[in-house]
């Protein structure tokens, strides 16, 4: 098994269903000989050609819009935002149309596609490269939404994203792309769409997360087990429709919830979580919900003295983990 | 000298067939209204004016392979690609055999996947990028088909106008998009949409030709969407059609258009109706006599008869049927 980065097992898993079906293309700004701003797509245009890896012009209504026809008449696109924050403009399409063609025409369409773009904050993004938007798109039925935190689970998620029948949005931390390194099985594995995963058992308190985050608090329970704290960590992986089961279990497992995001509190992902446990742990848990997220301001800002304060990082899901172990 | 037609590479048969084409989509559309207006179903949106540009348009396209992202207003498209008046009827009245949308979706929501009508929604032009990717993936697989989209001139200053053409311009894909401008977006006239004289002048900008003709002539959009198709097949690119046509019917049946429209306005586009004009060129040119034209009349209006009948009667979807296809399930249609 290799090690690799995030990046490269996102990259690897397109390579590889490229290879495996030649309906599957991508389409996005710069994905072409450039290989993507991240790099991404590096290699994919020497390998497949131009047909299969179109760079198309600085529009992303049409990269979503255009994608979508495609994936009607039966390919399957994988289309590229170049930050999650430039998906604004393609809403429309993704939410009038691909979230709804299979049930507006009565299982006579579908859209199989999915959306990938990069999204998260603590690399000086400033308001428009940081931004989480998977809060957006949450509450609309017909989408999938996946957010990755391992290179092993961004291969095997996307892969699954690209041979699902429906649409699928794609979210994949920027500041994880190089800096999270992992085992990634060099065979064709995939996992499946809508399953939360636990990244860690313990006994004491729960932490539900996402993304980048199960890093943090991967790293904040290490410290806390050096005080005799166990902590039990599930990773969302899709954070629409969510893992219910997985969700409740977890919760009940300990009886004290930490739900963590790095997007605006209120309103985010963990706010349905907490819904859910409120709603079938109630006489479980032994301590009120406690969330940890960005504060309510429209996205976090340039300086870093204001990125940071911003941005959660492991101090801070130590500090609300030590405070919930303690209630 | 030959005739209009003769020119444009049409039978006197071709003729026939758009003629009882346009017919039907007029009686069908009329027959909604007639429903709505007692009562029977909650909403039109009509095709009255515009059928002599979408059968026209339609008639040169290959009715066995093409594919077509029409809009609300696509009787005559929808027609010609092979839905019939019993579905358009089940459509009408909600039921669950309706085949654009079981029932899901108002009236004039389009889509049947066995005629590659693609399925579309309200918010408008989100069709047209549609019909580009759709012309994409035939490029991708060397198809020869061509993508047919359609939108009212109001919807060309919608930027998946603008990022859908400009796409298929750079790409030179197989695109032909036709704005059937009835010269009012609700009730907001066209001087007070588009700022340039035709939308057709917008072609420029993205690489195309465009032209303006008269969508109450089928015969002329007929010739242009043939060429356009023809080049598309070759591989010359996309082309941008703007038919100018009358909306002889008030944007739907929930607006009234005599707050917008003046009485002699109106009264004069009915000299214009495509539904008289074509009649006329017919009898002038003896391809059809008053016998012919009442069988005609007589033979649609039976099935429109039949279709609303036998909608009118079908059943509504169960409710929990409200709660299917939001994803794929087991034996569905993959």
């Amino acid at each position: 098994m290799a090690v690799m980065n995030y990046i490269d097992a996102i990259t690897l898993a397109m390579k590889e269903e490229m290879e495996r079906d030649e309906n599957v293309f991508v389409l996005g700004e710069d994905v072409g000989k450039k290989g993507g701003v991240f790099k991404a797509t590096q290699g994919l245009y020497d390998q497949f050609g131009e047909d299969r890896v179109v760079d198309t012009p600085l529009a992303e209504s049409a990269i979503a819009g255009v994608g979508i026809g495609a994936a009607m008449y039966g390919l399957r696109p994988i289309a590229e935002f170049q930050f999650a924050d430039f998906i604004m403009p393609a809403v429309n399409q993704i939410i009038s149309e691909a979230s709804r063609i299979r049930y507006r025409s009565n299982n006579d369409w579908s859209c199989p596609i999915v959306f990938r773009a990069p999204f998260g904050g603590g690399v000086h993004g400033a308001l428009y490269h940081s931004q989480s938007v998977e809060a957006v798109f949450a509450n609309q039925p017909g989408l999938k939404i996946v957010i990755p935190s391992t290179p092993h689970d961004a291969k095997g998620l996307l892969k699954a994203a690209i041979r699902d029948e429906d649409p699928v949005m794609f979210f994949e931390h920027k500041r994880a792309y190089r800096l999270i390194k992992g085992e990634v099985p060099e065979d064709d594995y995939t996992i499946e769409i809508g399953k939360a995963d636990v990244k860690r058992e313990g006994e004491d308190i729960t932490v539900i997360t996402y993304g980048l985050a199960v890093h943090f608090a991967l790293q904040a329970a290490e410290r806390l087990a050096e005080d005799g704290y166990s902590v039990h960590i599930l990773d969302l992986r899709t954070v629409y429709p969510l893992d219910q089961e997985a969700i409740i279990e977890a919760a009940k497992k300990t009886g004290k919830v930490l739900l963590v995001t790095e997007d605006n509190k209120e309103g985010s992902i963990i706010g349905e979580v907490a819904a859910i446990i409120a709603e079938h742990c109630l006489f479980d848990l032994d301590a009120p919900i406690k969330r940890l997220a960005g504060p309510d301001v429209p996205a976090m800002a340039y300086a870093p003295t204001m990125e940071k304060y911003f941005m959660i990082n492991p101090d801070k899901v130590e500090k609300a983990m030590r405070e919930l172990a303690e209630f | 000298m030959a005739l209009k037609h003769e020119e444009a590479g049409l039978t006197t048969e071709d003729l026939l067939n758009i003629y009882e084409t346009m017919m039907m989509a007029r009686r069908v559309d009329e027959r909604m209204w007639l429903l709505n207006r007692s009562g029977k179903i909650p909403f039109v949106i009509s095709c009255q004016g515009q059928e002599a540009a979408q059968v026209g348009a339609a008639y040169a396209l290959d009715n066995t392979k093409d594919y077509v992202a029409p809009y609300y207003r696509d009787l005559g498209v929808v027609l010609h690609f092979g839905m019939t008046p019993k579905e358009l009827m089940l459509s009408a009245f909600a039921k669950a055999e309706d085949p654009n949308s079981g029932g899901r979706q108002m009236p004039g929501h389009f889509g049947q996947k066995s005629n590659r009508i693609l399925t579309g929604s309200s918010p408008v032009t989100t069709q047209v990028p549609h019909a580009v990717g759709v012309a994409l993936a035939g490029k991708m697989k060397k198809q020869d088909f061509v993508a047919f989209t359609t939108l009212g001139e109001g919807s060309s200053n919608q930027g998946d106008f603008h990022e859908g053409l400009n796409f298929a311009g750079v790409h030179k894909l197989p695109v032909i998009t036709m704005v059937e401008n009835n010269k009012y977006a609700i009730s907001v006239p066209f001087d007070r949409q588009v700022a340039s004289k035709n939308v057709s002048d917008r072609a420029v900008g993205y690489g195309m030709p465009g032209v303006t003709i008269d969508g109450n002539d089928p015969i002329e959009v007929y010739k242009h969407v043939k060429e356009a198709a023809d080049r598309a097949r070759r591989g010359e690119g996309p082309t941008l059609i703007e038919t100018v046509s009358e909306r002889m019917t008030a944007h739907s049946s929930d607006d009234d258009h005599r707050q917008y429209r003046s009485a002699d306005e109106l009264a004069a586009q009915k000299e214009k109706d495509p539904i008289l004009t074509f009649g006329a060129y017919l009898k002038e040119n003896g391809i059809m006599d008053d016998e012919l034209e009442k069988e005609i009349n007589d033979r649609i209006m039976k099935e429109v008869n039949e279709a609303t009948d036998y909608a009118e009667n079908a059943p509504y979807a169960e409710p929990e049927h409200a709660l299917k296809y939001v994803y794929a399930e087991e034996g569905g249609n993959d």
